[in-house]
């Protein structure tokens, strides 16, 4: 685990980037995540897979999977793999501020 | 030789329910973490894509040390349907497709599909055999075009 500052914050992240602690995230945040990872600008429809993500995370304790994404979320898996090309699941939990997803489907 | 990997080709050679799934979860896999991902199916693996056989695909109950069934009894009647029911009641609750459902993801992920030409003309079948989701048939020659640059890993 590493303090890394992000969009002004002092955060803590494990190796691959991932907030430690989901209460330390904010949308500032989110967007300088997304900037690292390849998209340019949060649209709605990034936005909407992200607080989806974040909401089953922090309500279950842990993060739906890549099959619930599609169904549950309002993005088909599709447009999922349009919005996050390097990985629907793993970079809304990146971006959203919770830990990476570790399920297998 | 690089220490990520960022292709990879899948054969699914093998028509039982615990041949298929290894090809799909790894295909699946390698598409969440970004990975490019073909399928290429070929022999008995083609029933997995196969408009109305993909459904009844089931497990292979006689043979399987694995399974700790004896032979005799998994070789009864109607012992691959039981097997398999109960293997998708348990997948379900894990959240874990159903083969037609699984293959559609993954070609939804933007995974190649694949038919081996070869398996394709020894059993006879043609294009309107596989589900819409299948790219083509192709020879063993352009399943390596397709490969290049990447892993190809043999199920």
């Amino acid at each position: 685990m590493s303090t890394e500052t992000i969009a002004g914050s002092a955060v803590e992240v494990d190796p691959e980037g991932f907030l430690e602690d989901p209460k330390q995230w904010n949308e500032g945040i989110a967007e300088e995540i997304a900037h690292g990872n390849g998209i340019d600008h949060l649209t709605d429809r990034h936005w909407q897979v992200v607080k989806f993500m974040r909401t089953s995370y922090l309500e279950n304790g842990t993060a739906p999977s890549i099959r619930s994404l599609g169904k549950l979320s309002g993005v088909p898996i599709k447009e999922l793999y349009q919005l996050f090309p390097k990985g629907p699941a793993k970079l809304a939990a990146k971006i959203g501020g919770i830990p990476k997803p570790r399920g297998c489907i | 030789m690089s220490d990520t990997i960022d292709k990879v080709s899948i054969i699914v050679s093998r028509g039982s329910l615990e041949g298929v799934y290894p090809g799909l979860i790894m295909a699946n896999g390698a598409r969440m973490e970004g990975i490019e991902a073909n399928l290429f199916f070929t022999f008995f693996g083609l029933d997995a894509i196969h408009r109305s056989r993909h459904n009844h695909v089931k497990v292979s109950t006689v043979g399987e040390p694995g399974l700790h069934l004896a032979t005799w009894l998994g070789g009864f009647p109607g012992m691959s349907a039981i097997v398999t029911h109960q293997l998708a009641k348990k997948m379900e609750d894990l959240d874990i497709p159903p083969i037609p459902e699984f293959v559609e993801m993954i070609a939804d992920s933007g995974a190649g599909l694949y038919a081996c030409k070869a398996s394709v003309d020894l059993f006879g079948l043609g294009p309107d055999d596989f589900i819409e989701q299948v790219d083509g048939i192709i020879t063993v020659g352009e399943f390596y075009s397709l490969a290049a640059g990447g892993q190809i890993v043999f199920t």
